[in-house]
């Protein structure tokens, strides 16, 4: 399909994908069974100026938008999505300060952002506000020069691994979300420390731990926009963030693909490959055909998000639903055309049947998105132009 | 500390086919890639550059698109690139090249360190570094695995031998071979890229470099290849009777009608 990507996104795209072919895939495998954090192919994606891709020129990044970064998504999730949103956390802990942070706290940490240097987090999600956020208990109380904050955070994607942290906390418990602040933590912060890390079903390269907060004294200069302004910027960066979740269940997607049909191009019984018979036939084609929609729908919103449109909340769920669907459906089907081996850790498509499942719950369960999505036909009553 | 870096262009592929009637490699249809080898000298010129400051220079000889090679190299890290090509250097063996290299690195002049690959993937002589060495009278350490220091003037490396390495200082300027173990070559950086695509990567020709003209080239090559083939592999074997003495004695005999012994 032509995409019409321009020179330099051809480029990105290229370079994605030999550092997924040359650097992630000899180690994916071992990665997954010791749940170990890939900081090596880290270190080979800064090198490369992965993580420039999404920051702004002003701040030693490259410029590029939710398009650039959701097709290194895509390649690197190709081969392993648990380094794929390893990457990916850390524009995601980028976006609310991009977006709302003053130049200050810009030039203070996009470069180490940019270079690679330092991995950045983005801590919403709590014990008890999962769905939904309004039901946030971490608090931030004012004090001379800054806030002290207490509380725990869940479930955060490079926990412990990163060194800068978007953290939403209440600012103000009476006001409910209106109430929500975003800060920037650094860990080593005195009264910030981690949980334990999780064991997960699959993207069990990348690290998830809990947040804990004990009378962490944060200085006022880390505060992000205004008090009260949490919530809103949280809803912000997920709608620019939900398009590379997208890519990333493209990217798993697209991987089994391309190992199912390898398999029964060579699998033969009853005297031939698996792929005369017209039932796999059948199913390899719908698999090409969702995934090729599913990036299409997801090029298209990306490319949206970047055109500097308003309001994009729609769009950005739309294709973080439909492609983390297919993504769950094609890994599946994947499996199945493998059969028992395909069950079998000896090849590729039951990790990223395990992989392909996190897409349809982390960034908004995908429920909750088509309830976002209902909310928005309602006010449009369904109306395109 | 300003660094030379030799690359070759080699074809893609470890299955070399040879031309029966011109004896020559096939070079249609495969990809040129730096030659493996020479990938862990730029690496570590491109290192030494980021511990010590100082500029990376690339140079090959080659065919016109050889300038590809160049191009990654600086999207690899290296800040220049030259590229010494002519007609005439056609059918250069190793003496000859290390010749023109030696000419071309006299022509660049500023420089503390050259680094090469061990050998290449093509002709696999691991010649021309050691040859380029004695051209220039530069001090030549092969095999270096380890960059352990560098100091004002001199350098202390650690090269492979057989049975371990040894630790080695030699003054600068000074050239060097490495080994694999050295590193893990980085692969290009976007800015990099972009800046391979823009930046000059100079063209010198024999003239240019001022080189003698009876030394380069066929003129200037020692060897001549006559023919290139594929060896014929036989394996016999045989099982000696009789007793110890006589056994050895049917060896040894066996052995020199064989010339082994
Ligand atoms: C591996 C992993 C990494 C994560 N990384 C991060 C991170 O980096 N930062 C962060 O802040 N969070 C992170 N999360 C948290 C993640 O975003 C939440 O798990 C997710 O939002 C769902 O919340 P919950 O787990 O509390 O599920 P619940 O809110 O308890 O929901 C459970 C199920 O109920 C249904 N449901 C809930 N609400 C609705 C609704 N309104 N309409 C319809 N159905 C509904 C859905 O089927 C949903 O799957 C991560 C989670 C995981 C598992």
């Amino acid at each position: 399909m032509e995409y019409f990507l321009s020179e330099t996104q051809k480029e990105i795209r290229g370079l994605a994908r030999k550092i997924a072919e040359e650097r992630i895939l000899p180690v994916r495998a071992e990665l997954d069974e010791k749940e170990e954090f890939p900081w090596e192919i880290m270190k080979a994606l800064a090198e490369s100026d992965m993580f420039r891709v999404f920051v702004p020129e002003e701040y030693e990044g490259l410029g590029g938008g939710c398009f650039d970064l959701c097709l290194v998504v895509e390649q690197l999730s190709r081969v392993c999505s648990g380094v794929a949103v390893s990457y990916a956390a850390s524009a995601l802990g980028s976006i609310t300060l991009i977006q709302a942070g003053s130049e200050e706290q810009k030039k203070k940490y996009l470069p180490d952002v940019a270079s690679g240097k330092k991995l950045a987090a983005f801590a919403l999600t709590e014990p008890s506000a999962g769905s939904d956020a309004t039901a946030l208990k971490t608090t931030a109380q004012k004090v001379a020069g800054g806030y002290i904050l207490n509380g725990t955070k869940q479930f955060i994607t490079n926990g412990g691994e990163a060194e800068i942290y978007t953290v939403i906390v209440l600012t103000d418990k009476t006001k409910g979300p209106r109430g929500a602040s975003a800060f920037i933590l650094e860990k080593g912060m005195p009264g910030f420390s981690f949980g334990k890390k999780e064991k997960k079903l699959g993207i069990r390269a990348s690290a998830t731990r809990e947040l804990v907060f004990r009378d962490c004294f944060v200085p006022e200069a880390n505060l992000l926009g205004r008090e009260g302004m949490g919530f809103i910027q949280t809803l912000r960066t997920l709608d620019w963030s939900r398009p590379g979740i997208g890519s990333q269940a493209v990217g798993v997607a697209q991987g089994a693909l391309e190992a199912a049909v390898d398999y029964a191009r060579q699998r033969v019984q009853f005297g031939h490959p698996l792929i005369a018979l017209p039932a796999v036939q059948n199913m390899l084609a719908d698999m090409a055909i969702q995934v090729e929609a599913a990036r299409a729908l997801v090029y298209a919103v990306a490319r949206t998000v970047d055109s500097g449109a308003k309001d994009f909340t729609e769009e950005s769920a739309m294709a973080k639903v439909f492609a983390a669907d297919v993504s769950m459906e094609v890994t599946t089907k994947a499996v199945q055309i493998f059969g028992g081996a395909g069950y079998m850790r000896d090849y590729p498509v039951e990790k990223m049947m395990r992989d392909a499942k996190i897409t349809q719950i982390y960034e908004g369960a995908n429920e909750m998105l088509r309830g976002t999505i209902a909310a928005e036909l309602r006010k449009r009553r369904g109306r395109r132009d | 500390m300003n660094i030379i870096v030799c690359i070759k262009q080699v074809p893609g592929t470890t299955q070399v086919k040879i031309d029966p009637q011109t004896n020559s490699l096939v070079r249609q249809g495969t990809k040129n890639i730096i030659n493996p080898f020479d990938s862990y000298a730029l690496e570590e010129g491109v290192h030494l550059k980021e511990r010590f400051g100082g500029k990376v220079t690339a140079l090959s000889m080659g065919p016109p698109q050889a300038e590809e090679i160049l191009r990654e190299a600086i999207a690899c890290g290296a800040d220049q690139a030259f590229l010494v090509s002519d007609r005439l250097l056609g059918g250069s063996d190793t003496l000859a090249t290390s010749y023109t290299l030696s000419r071309a690195i006299r022509k660049i002049a500023d420089f503390d360190l050259v680094i090469c690959g061990r050998q290449t993937a093509d002709g696999d002589t691991g010649q021309v570094g050691p040859e380029l060495a004695e051209t220039m009278g530069l001090p030549f350490v092969a095999y270096v695995n380890k960059i352990e220091e560098v100091g004002a003037g001199q350098i202390r490396l650690q090269r492979m031998v057989e049975d371990g390495y040894e630790v080695i200082e030699t003054s600068l300027p000074a050239m060097i071979s490495v080994v694999k173990e050295i590193n893990v070559p980085r692969l290009p950086s976007l800015r990099g890229l972009a800046r391979a695509k823009s930046a000059a990567v100079i063209v010198w020709t024999a003239a240019d470099i001022e080189a003698d003209m009876s030394r380069i080239g066929l003129n200037g090559s020692a060897t001549k290849v006559i023919k290139i083939f594929f060896p014929n592999r036989e394996r016999r074997g045989e099982k000696l009777q009789g007793c110890m003495e006589e056994q050895v004695e049917t060896l040894v005999q066996k052995l020199r009608e064989s010339r082994v012994v």
